[in-house]
Order: C-alpha cells, then sequence, then structure tokens
C-alpha cells in the first residue's frame, strides 16, 4: 500500500513537471522578447518609418501593413464564415451534406499555411490577376481563418437556446427574421470571441503572404488594395536572416518581435475578455 | 428593420461584388512608384541609393525587395517588377523564356563586388587557391588540415539555390554542383552571422557584408586571400585595386535587368545610380565603383551619354 | 407574401452556399495542386521524383527533381518534436484535468491559449537566437542549425494543440468511471493509468495525431533554423530541409510555369495529402471513440 502512495507522489509530480515546462516555455519566449524587445521600444519606433538601410528608425508601415492585411482577411473571412455557420446550425438537416462540410471544415483547418500560399500565388496574384498585393494577401489568409471562423462561429450558434427561435417562428416571423432579432444578437458575443482568435492567427502568419504581397521595404503606406505592403511578421524574418546587419538590427528585431507579440495578445485578451463577460450573462 | 436586413446581405455579397470589380480593373494606376527586386547581394545597396533619391525627389517611390537574383529575374519574366537586381548574368534560358513573354532584357552594370570567401578569425588558414575552395564546397576536401589547417571538419555555408550569388559561384569556382551538405542559409547576413559562430566555418558572401565603415572587416571574421590557381599570389579582395583590375579571382559585375531600354522615371533613377554621386554611395556601402570598360558598355545601350 | 417568401428563399440559397464553401474550397485547393503539381511529370519520371535523394532544380548539369531527401527530412523533425511534445503534451493535459485545482486551471488555460497564439516567426527568431546556440553549446557542435533544433521549435508549436485535444478528450470520460475504479479501493494514480486514460486513448491518439499535423504544415520555424541543406540527412544533428521550407525558398524565384515551377506544386500536393491522411486518421480515430462511447 505504501508503495502505491509513492508511485501516486512520483507519477503525479511527473505530471507537475511537464505542466512546469510548458509555463517555462511560454515564460522564456515572452521574457526573453520583453527584456530586449523593450530596449527597441519608443514612440520613434512605433510611429516612424525605416532609415538607412532599416538601421535606424521605426516600423509604421509593417504596423499599418499588418493591420490592413487583417482587415481586408475580416471583409473577407468573417461575412463569409458566420453564414456558413449560419448555414450549417439554422438551415441545413443534418446529413450526409453536413457531415461533408464538417469533414471538409476540419480538414481546411489542418491544411499547411504554405500550401495556403502557393494557392495564392496560383488563384489570386496569377488566376485572378490581383498582383502580388495587400488583396491577394489579405484574400489568401482569409482562406486560412475561415474553417475557424465557421467552427466557433457554429459553436456559438448552438449555445442559443432552442426556446429563442421558437418563440420568434410561433409569433409568425419568418425563419430568417427570427435568426436575425433573436439568434444572432445572442450568438454574437462567442461569433466575436472566435473570430477574433482566428484573425489574431492570420496577423502573426507569414508563409501565406511571403509570395502573395509582402516586400522587404516599400516607402510610403499603401494606399490601395493593388499595393505591395510591409508586415510585421516578415519584416522580423527579414531582420533575423537576410538583412546585411544582422546584429546591428537585433534589437530592431526584437522590438518588432514585440509589438507583433503585443498586438496579438491584445487581440486575444480581447476575446478572452468577451467570453468572460459572455460566461457571466450566461451565468445570470 | 430593413436596414438591418441590407447590412448582412450586403455583408453577405461584399466580397462577391468586390472581387468583381477587382478583377475587372486589373491594372494598377499609380505611375510614381518603380518596383525593384531580386539579389539579396544588392538589396541593401539598392535599399540605400533609392532612400538618398527619394530624399532629393520626393515625388517618386522606389519598393525594393529581396529574395534573390533568380526571384528577379523571375519577377521581370513575368512581368512583375521593373528593375530585377541580379549579381550573375541572365543564363540564355532565362532570356529565351523572358523572350517567349515579350520581356527583352537589358543588362546594366552599376557596381562591383569582390565576393568574399570568410572563415572564423580564429581559423589559422589566411589563404586559399581556387581550386582547394572548389573542393571544400563539392564536399570532396572535408577537412581543414588538407588546406593546411587544423584538424577540424569543415562546416560550409552557401545561399539558396534563387541567389545570383549561388550560381556564380557554381559557375566561376565549383564548376559543378554543391555539396548537398552545404547548408542553405536564407540570406547572405545568415552566412555572416553563422560564420562569426561557428570556427571551423566557410562561406561567401559580398564584400560589402563584411566591411564596416573605413574598410574595417566585422568581427570574428577573417577574409581569405584567394589565389586563381597553386602558383598564383594569393590576393586580397580588400584593396578595391585588385577587384577593379580583376586581379582578384572572384571581382563580378553586379547587374540590373530592365524589360527594355529604360525610360522615364526608371530611366533617371539607374542615371543617378551610375552618377559620380550614386558610385560614391556605392563604395561607401562597401563595394566597389564600376570600371571605364562597365561604364562603356552602359553608354552602348543608349542609357548615359 | 410572395415577396417574402422569395427573400426568404434567396436568403436560404446565400447561405447554402456560404455553407458549401468549406468543400469548394478543399477541392479547389486540391484540384489547383494536383492541375499545376501534376505537369512536373512531362519531364521528369515518377520513379525518379520519388525515390531520388537528389533536389537540385538549378543544377550545374542536369536539373534533379527527387524529393526522398526532403521527405526522409519532414518525417524526422516530426519524429524528433513528437519524442519532446507528446510526453510534454499529455503530461499537461492529465495535470490539467486530474491534478490542478479550478483555480490553477484557470491560470493554465489562457497560458496554454497564449502559447497557441504566438506567431511562429516568432518562435523562429528564438531559435536562431536562442536555441541554436544553446544546442551548439551543449552537444559541442560548431553551430545549431540542425534537425534537434527544428525539432524543439515545433514540438512548441504543436504543444498547444496537443494539450487541448487530450484535454478534452480526458474530460469527456464518463465520471461514472473514476467512481467505480475508486469504489473498487484503487487510489488516484492507479486510476488515472488504468482507466481514465485508457478510456481516453482514441481522443488522445486524434490529439497526437492533429499535432503532427500542425508539425508537419509549420513553415517559417524549419525554414529559419534547420539550415536547409538539401542532403540526406544521417543524424538529428545534421542540417535539414522539409517539404514545406523547399517550397518557401524555392516559389519564389521560378518563372511561371517552367517545369520547376509545376515540381513545387507537386512537392504541395504530396504535403496536401500527407496533410489530409494525418487529419483524416485523427477524423477515424475520433469517430470510433463516439460510437464505443454511445
Amino acid at each position: 500500500m505504501k508503495l502505491k502512495r509513492f508511485e501516486e507522489i512520483i507519477g503525479f509530480t511527473i505530471l507537475g513537471f511537464s505542466a512546469i515546462i510548458v509555463i517555462l516555455i511560454l515564460g522564456t519566449i515572452i521574457v526573453n522578447i520583453i527584456s530586449y524587445g523593450s530596449n527597441a521600444i519608443s514612440w520613434e519606433f512605433i510611429s516612424d518609418f525605416p532609415k538607412d538601410g532599416m538601421t535606424k528608425g521605426g516600423i509604421l508601415p509593417t504596423i499599418m501593413g499588418t493591420i490592413f492585411v487583417t482587415i481586408i482577411t475580416t471583409l473577407f473571412s468573417i461575412p463569409i464564415g458566420v453564414s456558413a455557420a449560419i448555414y450549417l446550425s439554422e438551415y441545413a438537416k443534418e446529413g450526409m451534406l453536413t457531415r461533408i462540410i464538417r469533414a471538409a471544415i476540419r480538414n481546411l483547418a489542418g491544411v499547411p499555411s504554405i500550401v495556403y500560399g502557393l494557392f495564392g500565388v496560383a488563384i489570386f496574384v496569377q488566376g485572378l490577376g490581383f498582383g502580388s498585393s495587400v488583396l491577394s494577401s489579405g484574400l489568401t489568409l482569409g482562406l486560412l481563418t475561415l474553417p475557424w471562423i465557421i467552427a466557433t462561429s457554429e459553436e456559438a450558434l448552438k449555445t442559443v437556446p432552442h426556446s429563442y427561435r421558437e418563440g420568434s417562428l410561433a409569433l409568425g416571423a419568418t425563419k430568417w427574421q427570427s435568426i436575425r432579432s433573436n439568434v444572432l444578437p445572442y450568438a454574437l458575443p462567442g461569433i466575436l470571441t472566435g473570430s477574433i482568435l482566428g484573425l489574431s492567427r492570420a496577423a502573426g502568419e507569414t508563409a501565406p503572404i511571403l509570395f502573395t504581397g509582402v516586400v522587404f521595404f516599400v516607402p510610403g503606406l499603401p494606399d490601395s488594395v493593388f499595393d505591395q505592403f510591409m508586415a510585421m511578421p516578415y519584416h522580423l524574418y527579414i531582420l533575423s536572416t537576410q538583412h546585411h546587419a544582422i546584429e546591428q538590427v537585433r534589437s530592431l528585431a526584437y522590438g518588432t518581435a514585440l509589438v507583433l507579440i503585443t498586438l496579438i495578445l491584445i487581440m486575444n485578451f480581447t476575446a478572452i475578455f468577451i467570453r468572460f463577460k459572455l460566461r457571466k450573462k450566461f451565468q445570470m | 428593420m430593413f436596414y438591418n436586413f441590407r447590412i448582412i446581405i450586403g455583408a453577405l455579397i461584399l466580397p462577391a461584388i468586390l472581387s468583381t470589380i477587382i478583377s475587372c480593373s486589373k491594372n494598377k494606376g499609380d505611375n510614381h512608384s518603380i518596383q525593384i527586386k531580386g539579389s539579396d547581394t544588392e538589396v541593401n545597396l539598392v535599399q540605400r541609393l533609392s532612400e538618398v533619391y527619394m530624399n532629393k525627389y520626393p515625388t517618386v517611390s522606389i519598393s525594393v525587395t529581396g529574395g534573390g537574383s533568380g526571384t528577379g529575374i523571375a519577377a521581370l519574366i513575368n512581368k512583375q517588377t521593373d528593375l530585377a537586381n541580379s549579381s550573375r548574368p541572365m543564363k540564355s534560358a532565362e532570356i529565351d523564356q523572358a523572350k517567349a513573354k515579350g520581356v527583352e532584357p537589358v543588362p546594366i552594370i552599376f557596381a562591383l563586388d569582390g565576393l568574399a570567401v570568410i572563415t572564423h578569425e580564429s581559423l589559422s588558414v589566411n589563404s586559399l587557391n581556387i581550386n582547394e575552395v572548389a573542393g571544400i564546397f563539392k564536399g570532396n576536401i572535408k577537412n581543414w588540415k588538407s588546406v593546411g589547417g587544423p584538424d577540424l571538419e569543415i562546416s560550409m555555408y552557401g545561399r539558396q539555390s534563387n541567389s545570383g550569388t549561388f550560381v556564380y559561384f557554381r559557375d566561376t569556382v565549383l564548376k559543378g554542383d554543391y555539396a548537398p551538405t552545404v547548408r542553405r542559409m536564407n540570406g547572405t547576413a545568415q552566412i555572416v552571422e553563422a560564420v562569426r559562430k561557428d570556427k571551423a566555418a566557410i562561406g561567401y558572401v559580398g564584400i560589402g557584408y563584411v566591411l564596416i565603415d573605413e574598410g574595417k572587416v566585422i568581427s570574428e571574421i577573417k577574409i581569405q586571400k584567394l589565389a586563381k590557381d597553386a602558383d598564383s599570389q594569393p590576393v586580397s579582395p580588400r584593396e578595391s585595386e585588385n577587384v577593379k583590375s580583376g586581379a582578384y579571382p572572384l571581382s563580378r559585375p553586379l547587374f540590373q535587368y530592365t524589360n527594355g531600354i529604360p525610360a522615364g522615371e526608371i530611366l533617371e533613377f539607374v542615371q543617378f545610380e551610375l552618377s559620380r554621386e550614386g558610385q560614391e554611395l556605392i563604395e561607401n556601402e562597401g563595394y566597389y565603383p564600376i570600371t571605364d570598360k562597365h561604364m562603356n558598355h552602359n553608354r552602348s545601350l543608349g542609357i548615359i551619354k | 407574401m410572395k415577396l417574402k417568401r422569395f427573400k426568404e428563399k434567396t436568403i436560404h440559397f446565400l447561405f447554402f452556399l456560404a455553407g458549401i464553401s468549406a468543400i469548394i474550397i478543399l477541392l479547389g485547393i486540391f484540384s489547383m495542386l494536383l492541375f499545376n503539381g501534376i505537369k512536373t511529370f512531362k519531364d521528369v519520371s515518377i520513379l525518379n521524383f520519388f525515390f531520388s535523394t537528389v533536389w537540385n532544380p538549378s543544377a550545374y548539369h542536369e536539373p534533379s527533381y527527387g524529393i526522398l531527401s526532403m521527405l526522409v527530412s519532414t518525417f524526422m523533425v516530426i519524429l524528433g518534436s513528437m519524442v519532446i511534445a507528446v510526453p510534454l503534451g499529455i503530461g499537461t493535459a492529465v495535470y490539467i484535468t486530474e491534478v490542478a485545482g479550478t483555480r490553477t486551471q484557470e491560470i493554465l488555460k489562457p497560458f496554454i491559449e497564449i502559447l497557441a497564439a504566438i506567431p511562429s516567426v516568432v518562435i523562429g527568431f528564438l531559435g536562431i537566437i536562442f536555441v541554436g546556440p544553446l544546442i551548439a553549446g551543449i552537444f559541442n557542435l560548431s553551430n545549431g542549425l540542425n534537425a534537434v533544433n527544428g525539432s524543439i521549435l515545433l514540438a512548441v508549436m504543436s504543444l498547444p494543440t496537443i494539450i487541448s485535444i487530450s484535454e478534452d478528450a480526458i474530460r469527456a470520460v464518463p465520471k461514472e468511471y473514476k467512481e467505480a475504479s475508486y469504489a473498487l479501493g484503487a487510489n488516484r494514480w492507479t486510476t488515472l493509468i488504468r482507466v481514465i486514460i485508457p478510456a481516453a486513448i482514441s481522443g488522445i491518439v486524434a490529439a497526437i495525431m492533429l499535432g503532427t499535423g500542425r508539425a508537419l504544415g509549420e513553415t517559417m520555424t524549419v525554414l529559419m533554423v534547420t539550415g536547409n541543406a538539401p542532403a540526406m540527412p544521417h543524424s538529428f544533428f545534421d542540417s535539414i530541409r522539409t517539404m514545406t521550407a523547399t517550397i518557401a525558398i524555392e516559389l519564389g524565384e521560378v518563372p511561371y510555369g517552367t517545369t520547376h515551377y509545376y515540381a513545387i506544386f507537386a512537392v504541395g500536393t504530396i504535403l496536401f495529402l500527407m496533410s489530409l491522411s494525418v487529419n483524416i486518421i485523427a477524423e477515424l480515430v475520433t469517430a470510433k471513440y463516439r460510437t464505443q462511447r454511445t
């Protein structure tokens, strides 16, 4: 019996250790980036253009580029993604078709991001002739986030109690009226949480934009969707592998990493906050 | 209520409409921007040139991207760039591909580079001949002791196949294929970085990457003197005379390709690069100004007087 | 009234279109890859493509398009990452669900989500400047750009997937199982090892498969830290080049419509099929475990 107790203690300790290691990994990443990155951060860094062959100045165009491309991604993936989720949860009858759709969504989520990049090059850059541009990149990232947005939105729609739909249908509302006025508002926080999380992934992606529109350096900010753009993830890639003075720009690279992570964490915390609020609402 | 409905339907079909409109208006209307793409050896140099140029002429906007000479040439062939930076001449197959697509590549030479073979500072080898360098990168010479160094297995750093330097080095030094064990770094700077940390390393980089102000070599790096063959005197690329005269075996011209003889803003920018001011900037960045021979080549293209 | 019906029908149809978009995109990606990739075999024999170890599209003499080395490299780095991530991930998942108190859980879960949100390029960056020198120091190598570095980073990338999905699987084990085990006098550890984990095993396997898929598809981290030598690797300390890295390196340099261009799409097709298989295995395992439950 003692031996069993001993075994239990050892076992739980090992489990505890694996959790600690995971925390340590995350801790190392965050602490490393913050401690080295914070030296580079200044108002100039986030509000100015790169100067002197990108060894000085700021990263404003990369921040704006990332935001711009994420907006295109949002415009593309949220309407389609949420509509697909509405179809799955409100209109479709469970059967062969919905099973295939769900399998397609799960498989799309597993497609490597570089394959989306290939698709983007073949379809948007060449096929539709958008060239290497914010638009091509935004659409490519939109495809990448679509499965995520459909899946999380459907989850959110499923949490809406049946009585909500039935009540309004009983009052003579059409199906669409009932979805619009009773179902969607209720599911909105859940949809938002999922979408923001999905978009935060897109903002940090590099592989899909590598060949669809991002560039090393452009003067000025993009002023149409057909312009090429600079983006934070690609900028960090350049600064850490291709720049002519890697050592000299290391602190800029850290700074870029910090700003990128901050942007993504802000998006994540917003999502977590919305979810938290939502949970409270349900408890009441 | 109806308003709401329209918003949502609008949001639904917006992407569809957007993409239709967009596909109808393909051509980019922005005339004031010059696109430059290609060689990583040249990217920082050209970016610096364009930065200075844009300060002088603020209405012009120049975007510069790296990716390698192959990337730039592919973009020229695919009509996605105005100027293709290339650290090697275009291959005849590429010229054929370009012509098949209605692109007329024009080779402009705007700078000289002495491709440096670098090792860690602590390595006891100071000079190599071209055959030895070739043997190392082909994988025939595996240990530093074979070339008079310590008993250390050589670790080789090169570029990826999209790099003009990769091709130039292969065609002029190796005259054969690289050993597959050569690490293929993403950029020239990554080679420098790796060699600085690796006592057994050898790598090749554009001279501008290892020289800092006033011709000093960056720390922990040794630039090898190179001899044409076992009987010749080894020569350093650090003296510009050696590179200009061709005494250094790996001196090479750096190219910019245009589609047809350039005109307008592209021509003005190229002329700026070839001007005294441009050439001085090139020297400040660690590369070498072009010789009269190359200037005459450019003159024969009709881009300068 | 008629107008209203028409409106309803139109709306229904639009939602239907959006609904099947996932199928269209998946088929679209596959057919685009196949359509372009298949043209490779006009110039390259299928046998050579799969069994030659030499991938050298811009060769001095004859170009060669053999993917065997990069297939082996890809498998190697996945294997390495799973050796690290599977025990760590499952251990953490079990800890969160079965050992930790509610408060610890509340703290740990967002941590895992944050880890999942860190962009791959940031992890690659730290791989270059932090993990690389560390590996070189520990194993006394001249540099740290090798398969070990890639494996470590891929493990970090796939940990969140493995943790969160195994966690769901463990949580889904009915309470009665646990209670029955306790009633028979088993302690928490025995219950965990003999009852809970076996009951959740198919979910855990699915988690491992999806983690594998994550590692298989990851591009930037491996591109940045594995050295990308296209040789057949002999050990984990060799530099390797995966399929994803090959696509990322070479897609930019090819003129459209050349054999090299098509060969890259052929590599993409293989990669796509591999990730599809991994996902389908995960699906089948999950389906099996659903039917077992009911």
